[in-house]
């Protein structure tokens, strides 16, 4: 029973819930999104600025469970700095883990400290918390990047 | 132990028990469930899925067409049904019981048909179930009506201070829940109706957290209208229950046009039924309607009174319980006898989910998230909470597993 606790609650995903990085709204960014949880209520707003076809910043302000809560701290820390092209594929990378129903195996080269995830594949109800940060950085990268084209 | 000590608890709580197959089963590695959501959905006792097997092996058949030995079975206990829920109700005519999907579709129904129009208004809560404002705000939307609400009290009661100034000679409808699903909150619902008489206004009862705990009594409430839902009376899910008084019910146009609603039918135009049928387009949820039949009896024939009891009895119980966690805020009244069973609370430093999470690997269900009630939340600045909801099976050994669940839950998230 424990045990299958301790693989979703890690020790990195409580470490990031207690201390998230990159939190708050901050300037400049060209698209922001505010995606929901419509089940469940956690929310969160996302902005993204990119510069020179590089994540220059991620920011974000939100509400919701530990889960939901570290999972944004840890995408800031593996796409902020990346070339959109690389934090896209870190994205498809972490998505395949969420959706592997705990079957995959995670890449610690790739996936850093949201290789702690792979405990959260297990629980089918959560993995849409774990996605929700996920979700908006995609749509409101995908929209700042409409944005510089158009 | 516990449960011999405590008063107001049903008298054969285990042969209660005993009835619902489902609380015999272990979960989260051979734990035993303490399931603790009820009011969400109840569990379902013996004799309903009996009833519904039965119905399904021996009397299948369409209702009120098949002219055949199974229809005339079919409809018979369909019917049937229909005398139980009425009975259940103290309605005064069983053709004021008009059977629909759930209580949502009940108040769906009353929102797409009651006349309303620019100039007019409908006056709702603060704390309704998201199914009592979102049909109504869509009703405003097409009519041009106006949406007025009940505010909440800190402590969770409806504020009734404006009401004089909310309730109008141009309120057309004052829609309310009889127990609130989140706070746990039980309403005048006899002054609401009078406010809402004085003025001509119908009244509109939301009893789905109601009817499986209190004595309903849609004469003595002296309402319109009333709704709930079958799944949450321990009978089935899909079959919820329209009350209405029979001139208007009469009075309202159709809802759902098809089979069974008809008088007659040209192609240029048809005449409709009267109530019930006239609500009842197309074949129904035969089968769920006479398992909600067998639900109502098995809660009459315990006795609502005593059932009543019993929550009131497990609440208190609760509520103590509660009280001895650090950092626990129940939200909604704390007096027992002034609430339903269902109570929602925050811990300080554990997200709902979180708590949910950790308590279900324990066995423990109980219920996280908004509870389809956003704006109650809000009104008290959270965006969810927790909540743990009792019924009839309820003993005072699950509040304690729900308690000491909580206290883990704390050492868990390393909260002291």
């Amino acid at each position: 029973m424990s045990q299958q606790l301790d693989a979703l609650y890690q020790e990195i995903i409580l470490d990031h819930y207690k201390n998230p990085h990159h939190k708050g709204l901050r300037e400049p960014f060209e698209a922001e999104v505010h995606h929901v949880n419509p089940t469940c209520g956690d929310e969160v707003t996302l902005r993204v600025h990119v510069s020179d076809g590089t994540v220059a910043d991620v920011s974000y302000d939100s509400v919701g469970c530990s889960i939901s809560q570290a999972s944004a701290s840890v995408l800031t820390d593996l796409v902020i700095g990346k070339p959109v092209e690389e934090a896209m594929s870190i994205h498809e990378t972490f998505l395949t883990l969420m959706q592997g129903k705990g079957a995959v195996e995670p890449d610690e080269e790739v996936l850093e400290d949201a290789i702690a995830f792979a405990g959260v594949a297990k629980f089918p109800a959560r993995v849409k918390c774990a996605l929700l940060s996920w979700m908006a950085w995609k749509d409101a990268t995908a929209r700042s990047l409409e944005d510089s084209h158009g | 132990m516990t449960t011999t000590q405590l008063a107001g608890l049903l008298p054969e709580l285990e042969v209660i028990r005993a009835d619902f197959p489902i609380l015999s089963r272990s979960v989260a590695d051979g734990r035993p469930l303490v399931y603790l959501d009820s009011a969400n959905t109840s569990q379902k006792p013996q004799v309903v899925i009996d009833t519904m097997v039965d119905h399904l092996e021996r009397h299948n058949a369409n209702v009120a067409r098949a002219m055949h030995a199974l229809g005339a079975e079919s409809t018979e206990a369909f019917e049937g049904a229909r005398d139980k829920v009425a009975a259940f109700i103290n309605a005064p005519s069983r053709n004021e019981v008009v059977f629909t999907k759930n209580a949502t579709e009940a108040l769906n129904l009353l929102a797409r048909t009651l006349d309303l129009g620019p100039g007019d208004n409908v006056v709702i809560t603060e704390m309704e179930h998201h199914s009592n404002i979102v049909s109504w705000q869509l009703a405003c939307e097409r009519s041009g009506a106006e949406l007025r609400w009940f505010g909440l009290t800190d402590d969770g009661r409806l504020d009734l201070s404006n009401a004089d100034a909310l309730i109008d000679e141009h309120t057309k409808v004052v829609a309310f829940t009889w127990v609130s699903n989140m706070l746990g909150t039980i309403n005048p619902v006899t002054d609401l109706v009078a406010r809402a008489k004085a003025f001509g206004a119908h009244s509109v009862i939301d009893a789905s957290q109601a009817a499986p705990q209190l004595p309903v009594d849609v004469a003595a409430t002296g309402c319109d209208f009333l709704v709930f839902t079958g799944h949450k009376v321990v009978g089935p899910t899909g079959v919820g229950v329209l009350w209405g008084r029979e001139e208007l019910l009469n009075g309202l146009p159709p809802f759902h046009g098809g089979g069974e609603m008809i008088e007659t039918v040209t192609m240029a135009r048809s005449t409709y039924a009267s109530a019930p049928h006239r609500f009842e387009a197309g074949t129904p949820p035969i089968v769920e309607a006479v398992g909600l039949g067998a639900a109502v009896d098995y809660l009459s024939h315990i006795g609502m009174d005593a059932i009543h009891r019993h929550e009131q009895a497990i609440t208190a119980y609760a509520l103590e319980g509660l009280r001895t966690v650090p950092g626990l805020t129940v939200l909604g009244p704390l007096d027992a006898t002034e609430r339903g069973g269902a109570i929602s609370f925050e811990i300080d430093g554990v997200h709902p989910h979180d708590v949910a999470q950790v308590l279900d690997s324990r066995g423990v269900a109980i219920r996280a998230g908004h509870h389809c009630a956003k704006p109650a939340h809000a009104r008290f600045g959270v965006q969810s909470s927790t909540r743990m909801s009792s019924y009839l099976y309820t003993t005072p050994a699950e509040v304690d597993a729900l308690v000491e669940g909580l206290e883990y839950t704390r050492s868990y998230f390393k909260l002291g």
